[in-house]
């Protein structure tokens, strides 16, 4: 069981890093990228790029604001 | 597209990754003992040839738009976290990566360890120093050359990159017998950061269904654009930090 939690972390770690917001906010843009472009037939290329830009600023705001 | 931007953006991101290894293998190597140090990195470059072996044909078989997707995505997240790092210590708000330092680090705690017989393996500490650093460094070359290469249908050119990379460090490595510390790894870092946002943010976009302007060519607007956004990141975070400490100034005439 340690050691799968071990396994577990170090992926966690690996991939997510430091601040899982950016994560889950590049993901929400690649989901509603998705949805725009199947369900209403719109190109929103230029989505995920505000939604990429939107998790660097937010991730630098959150590390930098205490200091 | 050129072989070449993926060569170099390969190439780039590896030579970060395998100065990093070296750093660790160097610390083991030198101060404590060579033959287990290189049992060490034998023992993960095995362990990397059987992820590879594993993740490589899957990846393979996956459709091009969900490939696209979860690649994008890992990019993206991948490249951003980077970013973050390279931005936080260009401003002074994360230390900078100092591979002096960190072969300091290292040295310090390799030395006070105690030798220790395992499993064949005559130091053990050793062992384990060097297995993990080649591990966690060869994992990220072959998580960017699996992606980047399979992503543009050219495995071949990525790991040329990759292994140009491994090579060079290897050989300057070799001849300095030191940690390459004239390396310029934080803006490296940052140069990485912005390829790999910006290619995980194109191939994600694609992959999710939306058609780029222009196609591939929507990746030479990215990446400048990207790059922008990390310099404008750079020059926002120290004009905050010049407002804190101009703000900081009369409470400290007050106080004196």
């Amino acid at each position: 069981m340690k050691q799968l939690k071990a396994f577990g972390a170090f992926w966690y770690d690996f991939i997510v890093g430091d601040d899982w917001h950016v994560a889950a906010l590049v993901v929400a843009g690649l989901a509603l990228t998705a949805i725009l472009a199947h369900a209403a037939q719109v190109n929103a290329w230029w989505l995920l790029p505000v939604f990429v830009f939107a998790a660097l600023a937010w991730s630098l705001h959150r590390a930098t604001a205490k200091k | 597209m050129n072989a070449l931007p993926l060569i170099l953006t390969v190439f780039i991101a590896c030579v970060v990754e395998a100065v990093e290894a070296l750093t660790i293998v160097l610390a083991a190597g030198l101060t404590r003992e060579w033959r287990s140090t290189f049992q060490g990195m034998a023992a993960a470059l095995v362990a990397l040839a059987v992820i590879t072996a594993a993740v490589g044909p899957a990846i393979n078989d996956l459709p091009l738009t969900a490939l696209r997707v979860a690649v994008g995505a890992l990019l993206a997240i991948f490249g951003l976290q980077w970013l973050r790092k390279a931005v936080l210590r260009a401003t002074g708000y994360k230390a900078l990566h100092d591979e002096a330092s960190a072969y300091l680090r290292e040295v310090t705690a390799a030395e006070a360890a105690t030798k220790q017989a395992k499993r064949g393996v005559s130091d053990w500490y050793s062992f384990t120093l060097a297995f993990k650093g080649v591990l966690l460094e060869g994992l990220e070359v072959v998580f960017i050359v699996i992606t980047f290469g399979d992503n543009q249908k050219n495995i071949g050119a990525a790991v040329i990159g990759a292994a140009a990379a491994i090579i060079v460090v290897t050989i300057v490595g070799i001849a300095v017998r030191a940690p390459l510390t004239k390396v310029p790894e934080n803006w490296m870092k940052l140069v990485v950061g912005v390829m790999l946002t910006s290619f995980g943010t194109f191939w994600g976009a694609e992959g999710a269904g939306a058609r780029w302007p222009g196609n591939d060519g929507a990746l030479l607007v990215l990446i400048p654009v990207v790059a922008a956004v990390a310099a404008a990141s750079i020059a926002w975070l120290r004009s905050r930090q010049a407002a804190v400490t101009v703000s900081a100034r009369p409470s400290e005439v007050v106080s004196s």
